[in-house]
């Protein structure tokens, strides 16, 4: 190893990659529009549903409800249909979440003390969001039953205890959940997504980067002028991927300020920590590109191929869907997923605050894959070169 | 335009296609392992939340709310915790989302018709499942609420009161709000996206990297017959990697397809164009591979997965990001495509939205001729 040449190899690759205007916009901008359209797009939280008023009862009963939905801050009213084909209509083409649907004679149970029901009509499309606002209208239509519910008691035991001529006891049992949220107690959607974006971009960044860059000196026939140099091979691979792992880091960097400075993501924990998890991970993903690149020829297989790894180790990552929805044996799986252990380190440094003592086990699986598969990589780009 | 041309422009593109198999087996192989993880391994549905209690009560009266909890499909009680600091492990190192704590004074003040308290402590970093996990808790607390009010009624006045009004839920559409059958329709359109982006973004690229555009220049073939061919050639693959991607929706998940099947064809087939086209676009615009490919993945594939209401609804963006979303063309397919399969709805309802696609499909095809010859003078 030759520090000189090494540093000579790096400094092409770097005149290469930034030479072209274009390129270097290519090369920042990209983590930045992926960061802002993940921060801004990816959410599953329904803040406020977008409902159709249906009553055919229209009584003060009603109204009475109406203005429960109303003052809940979860719902907008959208439409007040006024017959069954105006409803249908309005779920087919998707304008609301759902409707609810107050039926003739409602008041009229209440009034007599029966037993009623108020229908509730969900568009399932969606089946996340529809379960959510099934949730919102169940507890708002209970907490109009509960004030309908303590009416009728008072009166009951009013009448009772006229009957009976003693003292009112007025008091009934009631138990109340008193709910704490941990860790991210608005529940906001963004501060689970924005960090694991960290993990896809570098991911994505390191992984691509080094596969085509290689392969194209490949595609282009420039791979023969460099073996004829004195450059040996592991300065060349240090050479090739070294640079990429300044590009990932940089685009953590600006990841991480824009999700504090963007997003106010709260940021809990170290961010030594945070640099040291990815050194590791960075260690995976250039041992992946560095195999992608020896067994493509063309950019276009080499793009083929990235993807054709990245795609499941994200989705199968819990970036998304968590881990614990999974068939067993895909959770089998996931213990195999770098994204994985390097996600739980980002959202459990970001969110918890956590430290080594909580995280170890997660660094140390990237660590020996880390180690693992860049000493394979190398070895076969080696075997490639001869 | 020149219809033997084109042809041969066409043949010359699927021989390339067919001499690279490994980017075939990759497109062919990249939808399907997309639409098996999705299908099989990735849900949002929430339940089994693995819930740790810790009761200070000890007492019939609690551990009958600690058996309710035990009897839901939708708990899993992991531990039995005697402190706040197991808790405060299990939700760390997440074993737990949610635990139970029943304080010391609940039997207490339930037996004194007092209110008594049962506190839940949700795991909120995924907000996502802790809201779903809280509306469980809480719904389950409720419920046992209604029912011990019920008793201590029925014993003071001998008579029973029930719950006055109930919520009646019917969902339509996707009846047991399965979320594969949400997520699948939808997947297709992204899958169509991801092939023109990562496929034809390079394709003209390529060309000028490798110094053959020259060559075909100096040959009689016209720019709108090289973009035509182009397109022809993966236009096939891409109708081929739909029918395998519907077929797989269809018999391997049995996601119901309600509406009309002709409708969904032509407007694939109009969404391909598009897409493809809009990849020859980039490819004609850029002379690096590189730089090609960034460009497709940033304008195709991210915002048909993340801006398309795919997953992630768009109603609830930003209104800045909704207006971008607009611009969206596989919002608009995903649209129909998610209608026909789940809705059945028809062309009363879609027609716009096929309108949109078609002028998309004929613009970009326009943009990328134009570009071409751009680029050829």
């Amino acid at each position: 190893m030759n520090l000189q040449r090494l540093r000579i190899i790096i400094r092409k690759e770097f005149i290469q990659t930034f030479r072209e205007p274009r390129m270097r916009f290519m090369m920042l901008l990209p983590p930045l529009i992926q960061l802002l359209v993940f921060g801004f797009a990816v959410n599953l939280d329904v803040d406020s549903a977008k409902i159709a008023w249906m009553d055919e009862d229209r009584s003060p009963q009603s109204r009475e409800l109406l203005s429960q939905f109303e003052g809940s801050g979860r719902f907008i009213i959208a439409a007040t249909p006024a017959s069954e084909a105006q409803m249908q209509d309005l779920l087919d083409r998707g304008r609301v979440d759902g409707v609810i649907r107050v039926l003739p004679g409602f008041a009229r149970d209440v009034e007599r003390g029966r037993d009623t029901s108020v229908q509730v009509l969900l568009d399932g499309t969606n089946s996340n969001s529809a379960s959510i606002v099934s949730g919102y209208a169940g507890q708002t239509i209970a907490r109009y039953a509960s004030q309908v519910m303590n009416q009728r008691q008072r009166d009951k035991l009013i009448a009772g205890t006229m009957a009976s001529g003693g003292a009112i006891t007025a008091q009934i049992p009631r138990v109340v959940a008193q709910t704490r949220v941990w860790f991210n107690p608005d529940l906001r959607s963004r501060n689970y997504f924005v960090p694991g974006v960290i993990v896809n971009i570098i991911m994505l960044v390191t992984l691509s980067m080094t596969a085509m860059a290689i392969v194209r000196e490949k595609e282009i026939g420039t791979m023969e002028q460099l073996m004829v140099t004195p450059i040996r091979p592991a300065e060349l691979i240090l050479g090739k991927t070294l640079p990429f792992v300044l590009i990932g880091f940089w685009d953590m960097i600006l990841v991480f300020v824009a999700s504090l400075v963007i997003f106010h993501v709260p940021f809990a924990g170290s961010f030594g920590l945070l640099c040291f998890a990815a050194l590791l991970f960075i260690l995976t993903t250039l041992g992946a590109g560095l195999y992608i690149s020896t067994i493509s020829k063309t950019q276009q297989q080499a793009n083929m191929s990235t993807f054709l790894i990245f795609q499941p180790f994200s989705m199968l990552s819990g970036f998304t869907f968590p881990i614990r929805n999974m068939p067993q044996v895909v959770q089998y799986f996931t213990y195999l997923n770098p994204m994985r252990y390097f996600l739980e380190v980002v959202r459990g440094v970001f969110l918890k605050g956590s430290g080594v003592d909580v995280l170890w086990p997660q660094l140390v699986a990237l660590g020996v894959m880390g180690v693992v598969v860049l000493s394979l990589a190398v070895r076969k780009f080696h075997k490639h070169l001869e | 335009m020149n219809l033997r041309r084109t042809f041969a422009m066409a043949r010359k593109e699927i021989l390339h296609i067919i001499r690279d198999p490994r980017s075939l087996i990759a497109a062919f192989s990249q939808p399907l392992l997309m639409l098996l993880i999705f299908g099989y391994a990735l849900s949002l549905d929430v339940d089994r939340i693995p819930t740790i209690v810790y009761d200070l009560d000890q007492t019939p009266l609690s551990d009958a709310l600690i058996k309710s909890f035990r009897g839901s499909r939708y708990f899993n009680v992991v531990e039995e915790a005697k402190g706040y600091h197991p808790i405060d492990n299990a939700i760390d190192t997440r074993r737990a989302l949610l635990a139970v704590v029943v304080p010391t004074d609940y039997s207490r003040n339930l037996l004194e018709g007092r209110e008594a308290a049962v506190q839940l402590l949700v795991d909120g970093s995924d907000s996502n499942t802790a809201a779903i996990a809280q509306g469980y808790a809480e719904g389950l607390i409720l419920t046992f609420a209604q029912q011990t009010r019920e008793n201590a009624q029925s014993m003071r006045t001998g008579s029973v009161i029930h719950i006055p009004v109930e919520a009646r839920v019917r969902v339509w559409y996707n009846t047991d709000l399965v979320s594969r059958d949400f997520i699948v329709p939808g997947l297709i359109g992204v899958i169509i996206m991801i092939i023109a982006s990562l496929l034809t973004s390079l394709t003209v690229a390529r060309e000028w990297e490798n110094g053959t555009m020259e060559q075909l220049l100096s040959t009689p073939v016209r720019p709108v017959e090289i973009a035509m061919g182009k397109l022809a050639a993966y236009f096939l693959l891409g109708l081929a990697d739909m029918g395998v991607a519907l077929a797989v929706a269809i018999f391997v998940f049995h996601v119901p397809l309600k509406g009309s099947p002709a409708l969904l064809l032509v407007s694939s087939c109009i969404f391909i164009f598009g897409a493809l086209g809009w990849g020859i676009f980039i490819s004609a615009s850029q002379r690096n591979q590189l730089a090609a490919y960034q460009l497709g993945t940033l304008t195709s594939f991210l915002p048909a997965f993340l801006l398309s209401g795919f997953i992630y609804s768009i109603d609830n963006m930003p209104a800045v990001i909704r207006a971008i979303a607009l611009f969206v063309p596989a919002r608009y397919f995903i649209e129909i495509i998610k209608g026909v399969f789940l809705k059945g709805t028809g062309l009363r309802i879609l027609w716009f939205n096929l309108v949109l696609l078609t002028a998309y499909a004929a613009l970009v095809f326009y943009w990328a001729t134009s570009k071409l010859k751009k680029k050829v003078a």
